[in-house]
């Protein structure tokens, strides 16, 4: 199967200017493919997560350009930027930021509301399905804040994946886990990207977590050192 | 289908319910004292102005004095005698000539509701040797009545009495008290030019003010022409009452080219009042726009909290495709809650004060305190009601648009 370009960077540079002018990233030129399941690894301060909000969409502020799926996304405004974060990217953080206010259906429901593709029920549905898979259907009902650690992670990967995105970026998504549960969500990411063919890139400490990925770049001050082999090639 | 920020903003505001009712009932208190004063101002106008209107009419038309001219004057220009002359009022009738023309000239203008012929004359009342100085109104009593509300000030007997006694006078309670005078008592009446008249007593008026108690007497109009000898055709002044009193100024200009004649405007003839009037009105304002703006500060501040409390909620929110406008009508909206549901409760609540309000009995001729439901007042109040809460939910929703999510995530 022809590998298609998912994301993709050409030169990539930013800086920090506080407290002194600071290159954090240099020159990053990187593609990444449908279904592929990429980590970022690198040490404290290389700049993976500084790198991973670039590619977000989020931050604005860099040199270089970023496209997805072949769209320049550099330069667009605002409001583009938003509509393209709901429709092609769903985010899984490290304290997985839920709205506390919310059950766990609505959190899944709310990226998808804002799409307004489908309508209210078929929401719910879809949202209902998420969960479904991610085996916490019976919470669907319960506030957020009242779950567990392993649990909100596993709402926060169900909000993810209700848009259907086309990539799923991660920051230390297992930063906070137990072994059990980062187990379970190391497979439910693998389900994503073999069944579903989404794209999934995290950044990770975690170097059993980057072992088992299909593909592992590593950062070190502020460059790409290593853009890894495709393991499912080899 | 309610859109998810509608949804959202619900939710944030049924969370904290608390908080949410404290801001309304700020912007409550606001608009009520907002709709009550703005009420009671209206309210103690229009008595006040009714309280002008039943001594001064809404345009007197009259002949001004005219002032005496030199003799005569340099024409040629260059060189010439000036004979100077020492200017005094001339001694010319102050009557208005052909009236009956003139009075259907101005009844036939679109807005005058009410025109009447008078005559007024400095007169003396006497009973024994005791005798008080005042001024008699020779007027038809029932045209007097539609434009002064006479018979709201009679305290002892009737208005039509006068038109069945030709010599009848009605005068007010001070008179009668220091006279010593009784209902159908007579008291001889005499005027500045000497004619002595014995009058019949046929009621007493009193009026919120003393000195016209004093001093002032109605007649018939013939009474008044008897007393100053002159015929049935003279008339000093014409009195005329327009739709709407505010116009009045306007008004008096057109009357007076009408008939070539002054005119004066209860305005004019009332500067002080007016004045006064204007006092309040500015005072009043100013009161009730610093309650409101106190209001306002209250919603800003709690949805300003709302905004540094929600910092990780907003940048999930933008996270997940949320743009800025989207964050700003989810703050706004919440402030538009509260707003909507303080200005209701605030209306309920002025409309309360002011029934109360309208039940306390003051006494003497204001009777129960002059205030009573605005209709007008009470949509401007809650139109800026919610006016000042768009833009005390705008500022904070603003600045919640601005936060940047990958600074939320960072820390």
């Amino acid at each position: 199967m022809e590998k298609k370009i998912v994301l993709r960077t050409k030169g990539v540079g930013k800086y920090f200017y506080d407290p002194v002018k600071f290159k954090v990233l240099d020159d990053i030129s990187f593609e990444a493919y449908r279904g592929e399941f990429l980590t970022l690894v690198g040490k404290s301060g290389s700049g993976k997560s500084t790198l991973l909000y670039i590619l977000s969409t989020m931050d604005t502020e860099y040199e270089g350009e970023l496209f997805i799926d072949e769209e320049k996304i550099t330069g667009q405004n605002l409001n583009k930027l938003a509509a393209i974060r709901n429709k092609n990217i769903g985010f899984v953080f490290q304290f997985h930021y839920l709205l506390p206010e919310f059950s766990c259906l609505k959190n899944v429901m709310v990226p998808a509301l804002k799409l307004g593709k489908f309508s209210h029920e078929e929401v719910e549905h879809q949202a209902y399905e998420r969960l479904e898979m991610l085996g916490i259907k019976d919470q669907a009902l319960k506030p957020a804040s009242k779950l567990s650690g392993g649990q909100q992670q596993r709402v926060a990967i169900a909000r993810a994946l209700i848009n259907n995105p086309k990539i799923i970026m991660c920051d230390e998504p297992t930063g906070n886990l137990d072994s059990k549960n980062t187990q379970i969500v190391f497979d439910i990411f693998k389900q994503i990207t073999k069944e579903f063919n989404q794209t999934i890139i995290a950044v990770t400490h975690d170097n059993d977590f980057a072992k088992a990925s299909d593909r592992t770049i590593e950062l070190a001050d502020g460059k790409i050192i290593s853009h890894g082999l495709d393991k499912t090639k080899s | 289908m309610r859109s998810v920020n509608t949804e959202i903003a619900l939710t944030h505001i049924l969370t904290r319910k608390r908080q949410t009712i404290v801001a309304s009932l700020g912007v409550s208190i606001g608009i009520a004292i907002y709709i009550c004063l703005n009420t009671l101002i209206i309210g103690t106008n229009r008595y006040s102005d009714n309280a002008i209107f039943k001594t001064t009419p809404h345009i007197r038309v009259y002949k001004e004095d005219d002032i005496s001219k030199p003799l005569s004057k340099d024409t040629s220009g260059k060189k010439g005698t000036i004979v100077i002359v020492n200017p005094k009022i001339a001694n010319i009738s102050k009557n208005l000539i052909n009236p009956s023309k003139l009075l259907h000239d101005i009844k036939n203008q679109p807005d005058v509701t009410a025109a009447a012929p008078m005559v007024t004359a400095n007169i003396f009342y006497n009973n024994g040797k005791s005798q008080l100085t005042g001024v008699g109104w020779g007027l038809n009593i029932i045209e007097g009545d539609a434009m002064f509300d006479i018979q709201s000030t009679m305290v002892v007997g009737d208005l039509r009495t006068l038109l069945n006694t030709p010599n009848g006078i009605i005068i007010g309670v001070g008179i009668a008290d220091k006279l010593n005078i009784k209902l159908n008592d007579n008291i001889s009446v005499i005027s500045s030019v000497g004619v002595i008249k014995l009058m019949k007593v046929v009621g007493f008026f009193k009026s919120s003010n003393a000195v016209t108690d004093k001093s002032k007497s109605y007649m018939n109009l013939a009474t008044a022409q008897q007393l100053l000898e002159e015929g049935p055709n003279y008339v000093t002044d014409i009195y005329v009452k327009i739709k709407d009193p505010e116009a009045a100024v306007q008004y008096a200009t057109v009357l007076g080219k009408l008939t070539g004649y002054s005119t004066e405007d209860w305005k004019a003839a009332n500067e002080l009042f007016v004045a006064g009037k204007k006092i309040r009105a500015v005072m009043f304002l100013f009161i009730s726009w610093a309650i409101l703006l106190v209001a306002a500060f209250g919603i800003y501040n709690i949805l300003n909290m709302t905004v540094s409390q929600k910092l990780n909620d907003i940048a999930i929110l933008k996270a997940n495709g949320f743009s800025g406008k989207d964050v700003v009508s989810i703050f706004v909206m919440e402030a538009m809650v509260m707003g909507i549901i303080g200005t209701l409760i605030g209306f309920l609540l002025s409309s309360i004060i002011v029934t109360l309000l309208s039940r306390i009995y003051i006494g003497a001729d204001i009777g129960y305190f002059p205030i009573q439901f605005e209709f007008s007042v009470s949509m401007t109040g809650v139109g800026v009601g919610l006016l000042v809460t768009f833009f005390a939910g705008y500022i904070p929703a603003r600045k919640a648009s601005k936060v940047d999510p990958v600074a939320i995530f960072r820390k």
